[in-house]
């Protein structure tokens, strides 16, 4: 499906990250936002508001960030997309629906401008600390597709990306920003609505009295159906059968809620998207995502410049993580270099993906250090210094 | 009456189909609601007043949250969701908002609509979401097992006020009218034909309408206090009514064991947000195709 023309505003701009996400939204179809002011994301609504009125999108401010994705997931049941932006205490209070979203398999996009943390931290200062917040928020076992964009063009393109594969997967997906990247300004080109891929929504199409909101498809999906089509499903956020009604057996959880991680496992190589630089012949690489990545091409170039063989893994989905190239790579090189706004969260999963076979060096990156490389360049330095790893004998035994 | 299809042999009591079936999930008949309970009777009086309202009942969309009244979205056949605890009106409000044609109805407790979703509930009323509000007010947290809720009157037994209830309850009513509503109306599970009539009337209406039900919980509110099963209590609202319409909602306060006023107390006119907003939106997109 190509994108709706009146929502893409073709041409070539200069966009900060929050501006260029609620035109990547509005380019991706989405028809209903729920906000809740907060710094640094209000940017995303206030554009969005600006030209909803061009699109016919509706949009409400709820009382609280709580309310605002179970409006959001209502929304997206009546057959629109639907998104919501929001920062780290925002982020805490969604969690609730979060789980919601995946237990009634609603898509719906969520944009998390994160801020330093925890508690009321720093509305105006970039952190990443809450990706693992992302994966792992709320209560139950669950998993989930959450992108970093770096840029502002990547902003746009992750957004639609997003909506794509929530509408593909009938998941919630994370879009993590944070505040560097929302209020950077960039050039940034939307290309015309025929270029852009829209993912459809799967729609089910048979007899009214036999619809199945939980039976999958070939495809491991339930097809949807909006409220009003006459359908009258019913859905519950309890364990459940294909019915949709409460089921409340121990069978349930094999049942009802391993397809929920399973779905997006098992189609993990498909969702997982890396950029790479100078991996082929590379002593150390440094692993980041978001706006660490901006960091991290400038610090290969400086070693590379002084000879140094480095080069970049940079991670456009965070979750599902890459765990297959991480460990594949790690083989390969001597060791890893993780540079993150926060103190050691992706770190450990790239450790775990190591099976031991490469030194893994943690660099906590301050937001000043996203214009100044130094702080990686001394780390890959220090990690040319240590010794490779030979003899290991656990295997990497795949996804 | 009509029947199902029947082969050779004359329809009998177990082949008449009940004319309330329709609406309902027969396929997940028995509930779950003891014995005495009251929210079957507020079920009843809601599906008997889908059909006097005269409303498409595709066309309507019923949410509930957690407790034992959430669970009436998995009996009505409608589009019907059982969402988290407290957020319905939220849920709804998405529904009603992404789209205007749905009318959206939202079932639940006392301790789901005005503990943990008080804030919903009050600034859905403010907004004047165009929905409708079912409370089944039994006075205490059932499901959990009889613990104090925001409605539990003073001095009365709970697991959690094993010395007496010490906080003052919310009268429901009065924050609806307070905060909004356009329909504020009270009944007990007593009162069928006026809380159906009540139901029906507010489905009708344009805005934020609340429609309180009190209800009899003999497993847990009745058992704890001694107040007897729940034929005591239903004798207890015969004897201890007063219906009194248009009645200020200030004076709604519920005692323990004292007496109940019901009736229908507020109907009035308010703009919806939906057509605030499109107001808004057509002035907007109006003066921006004026020249210059």
């Amino acid at each position: 499906m190509k994108a709706d023309p009146k929502g893409v505003l073709t041409g070539t701009h200069t966009l900060s990250g929050n501006y260029a996400c609620a035109e990547g939204a509005l380019a991706a179809g989405c028809r209903f936002l729920g906000i809740y002011p907060i710094v640094p994301a209000l940017e995303v609504s206030q554009r969005f508001l600006d030209r909803a009125k061009e699109v016919d999108a509706t949009f409400i401010q709820m009382e609280d960030e709580i309310s605002v994705l179970a409006a959001v997931l209502g929304a997206s049941w009546t057959g629109k997309r639907s998104m919501t932006v929001t920062s780290g205490p925002g982020f805490s209070l969604m969690m609730e629906h979060l789980g919601l979203g995946v237990m009634l398999e609603t898509p719906c996009v969520i944009v998390d401008v994160q801020m330093v943390g925890p508690g009321l931290g720093m509305p105006l200062r970039a952190a990443q600390a809450d990706i693992m917040q992302s994966r792992w928020g709320s209560h139950g076992d669950y998993e989930i597709i959450v992108f970093a964009p770096s840029t502002p063009q990547e902003m746009f393109e992750f957004t639609i990306k997003a909506f794509n594969l929530s509408e593909r997967f009938r998941i919630p997906v994370a879009v993590m920003s944070d505040e560097y990247l929302a209020h950077l300004e960039e050039k940034v080109v939307i290309p015309p609505a025929d270029e852009i891929y829209i993912e459809p929504r799967r729609y089910y199409r048979g007899p009214k009295n036999s619809y199945l909101p939980f039976k999958r498809d070939q495809d491991f999906v339930p097809p949807m159906v909006d409220i009003g089509q006459g359908y009258r499903f019913h859905v519950t956020g309890l364990t459940h059968d294909d019915r949709g009604y409460p089921i409340m057996f121990e069978e349930c959880q094999e049942y009802n809620v391993h397809p929920l991680v399973k779905k997006v496992r098992n189609y993990a190589d498909k969702i997982v998207e890396v950029q790479e630089i100078n991996t082929e012949d590379a002593e150390v690489i440094v692993i980041s995502y978001g706006t660490t990545a901006r960091a991290t091409l400038k610090a290969i170039e400086q070693a590379r410049a002084s000879g140094i063989k480095a080069g970049s893994l940079k991670l456009c989905t965070v979750w599902p993580f890459p765990e297959k190239r991480v460990a594949e790579l790690a083989k390969k090189v001597k060791a890893y270099v993780v540079p993150e706004m926060n103190f050691g969260q992706i770190v450990s999963e790239v450790e775990r993906c190591t099976y031991g076979y490469a030194n893994v060096f943690f660099v906590s990156h301050g937001e000043k250090g996203v214009e100044n490389a130094t702080d990686i360049v001394a780390a890959i330095k220090q990690a040319l210094q240590t010794k490779k790893i030979e003899d290991r004998v656990i295997e990497y035994k795949g996804v | 009456m009509e029947t199902k299809q029947t082969v050779n042999h004359e329809p009998s009591m177990m082949d008449l189909v009940h004319p309330m079936d329709n609406l309902l999930r027969m396929d997940r008949m028995p509930h779950i609601w003891c014995p005495t309970c009251g929210i079957g009777i507020a079920v009843t009086a809601f599906t008997a007043a889908l059909e006097k309202a005269n409303m498409d009942p595709n066309m309507v969309s019923i949410v509930s949250g957690i407790g034992c009244t959430g669970r009436v979205a998995g009996y009505v056949k409608l589009d019907s969701f059982h969402t988290t605890h407290g957020r319905p009106i939220a849920f709804g409000t998405g529904i009603k908002v992404a789209n205007p044609k749905i009318k959206v109805v939202v079932f639940s407790g006392d301790g789901d609509l005005i503990a943990i979703g008080g804030n919903h509930f009050i600034h859905a009323a403010r907004r004047n979401i165009d929905m409708l509000v079912i409370c089944v007010n039994n006075f205490i947290y059932a499901m959990t097992g009889g613990q104090v809720a925001p409605t539990t009157p003073l001095a009365a037994y709970a697991t959690t006020s094993p010395y007496g209830c010490v906080e003052p309850p919310f009268n429901i009513p009065y924050i609806a009218d307070s905060s909004g509503a356009v329909y504020v109306a009270r009944w007990t599970a007593l009162h069928v034909r006026r809380l159906t009539n009540s139901i029906a009337e507010a489905l009708q209406k344009r805005g934020f309408s609340v429609v309180e039900v009190i209800s009899p919980c003999g497993m847990y509110y009745s058992r704890i206090n001694r107040l007897g099963d729940g034929l005591d209590m239903m004798r207890f609202y015969h004897d201890n009514v007063e219906i009194r319409h248009g009645e200020d909602t200030k004076n709604l306060d519920i005692g323990f064991q004292t007496k109940i006023i019901c009736g229908k107390f507020v109907d009035r006119e308010r703009p919806t947000y939906m057509e605030r907003y499109n107001e808004w939106l057509s002035e907007v997109k109006g003066s921006k195709n004026e020249p210059g």
